[in-house]
């Protein structure tokens, strides 16, 4: 079986089923959202904290940040393996597409932060 | 092996189905979302972080700019879930018997996501 350091998985398969089920948490949490401004659209300072503050909505954030992060990773993986390729960039290309795949793991780690410092700094 | 083999599948010269593009709008929206999540991630921090940065957001929601912004964010976003739908419902063995059908399935994204996408504009610039 073919290995990739880069990989967020250890297999195609386990990258497959987490896609899915990151696609599902984030489209919950999408709908929640608009279902929450259809039927509050113009919410005050007060409703809006009290609503990120509850630890079932902070837990609901905090889930739906770490699917981004999977789901980025493997879905910018599979880009940048597809296109940034010897074939396609010539022989740097690899070098190139270490430089951004390892860009890119450090830009999703920094999302994770970021989204924990604002949710439990509130 | 040799290195210099030919390759079928020059896509640049190849005419392309509606699949493709649909495809390849998926990969291309799921891109932009990428870097969009910093900017969400700042919006979601000014929102929570003082009543006066709460409010100051709003302001900076009216303006041109930002409203482009939100729109083309907005854009992707019901794009990439729309096709990405399409992709769970093939999983299930839905609409993948045939070319037919997923070039149908295909039509249909480019349709509902036609429809998602005219509704976000009237939101964000008209109301």
């Amino acid at each position: 079986m073919v290995k990739s350091v880069t990989s967020l998985g250890h297999s195609g398969l386990s990258n497959w089923l987490l896609q899915r089920v990151s696609a599902l948490v984030m489209t919950a949490y999408l709908i929640f959202m608009v279902g929450y401004f259809i039927v509050n659209p113009n919410p005050s300072f007060e409703q809006w904290v009290n609503l990120h503050s509850a630890l079932a909505m902070r837990i609901f954030s905090l889930l739906t940040i770490l699917s981004i992060a999977a789901h980025a990773w493997i879905g910018l993986w599979c880009v940048l393996t597809d296109y940034i390729t010897v074939r396609l960039i010539g022989p740097k290309a690899t070098p190139i597409r270490m430089f951004l795949q390892l860009a890119m793991i450090a830009l999703i780690l920094f999302y994770v932060i970021w989204a924990i410092d604002i949710l439990w700094g509130i | 092996m040799k290195t210099k083999r030919p390759v079928n599948l020059d896509i640049g010269t190849i005419k392309l189905p509606i699949t493709s593009y649909v495809s390849i709008l998926h990969r291309v929206s799921g891109v932009v979302l990428f870097f969009a999540v910093a900017l969400m991630l700042w919006v979601l921090d000014a929102s929570l972080a003082s009543e006066q940065s709460f409010q100051s957001l709003k302001e900076c929601f009216s303006s041109p700019v930002a409203q482009v912004i939100i729109w083309a964010v907005l854009a992707a976003l019901a794009y990439h879930v729309i096709a990405g739908v399409r992709h769970l419902i093939m999983d299930f063995g839905i609409g993948e018997e045939s070319f037919e059908s997923g070039r149908r399935s295909a039509w249909l994204v480019v349709a509902v996501a036609v429809i998602v996408i005219a509704s976000i504009s009237g939101w964000v610039f008209l109301w």
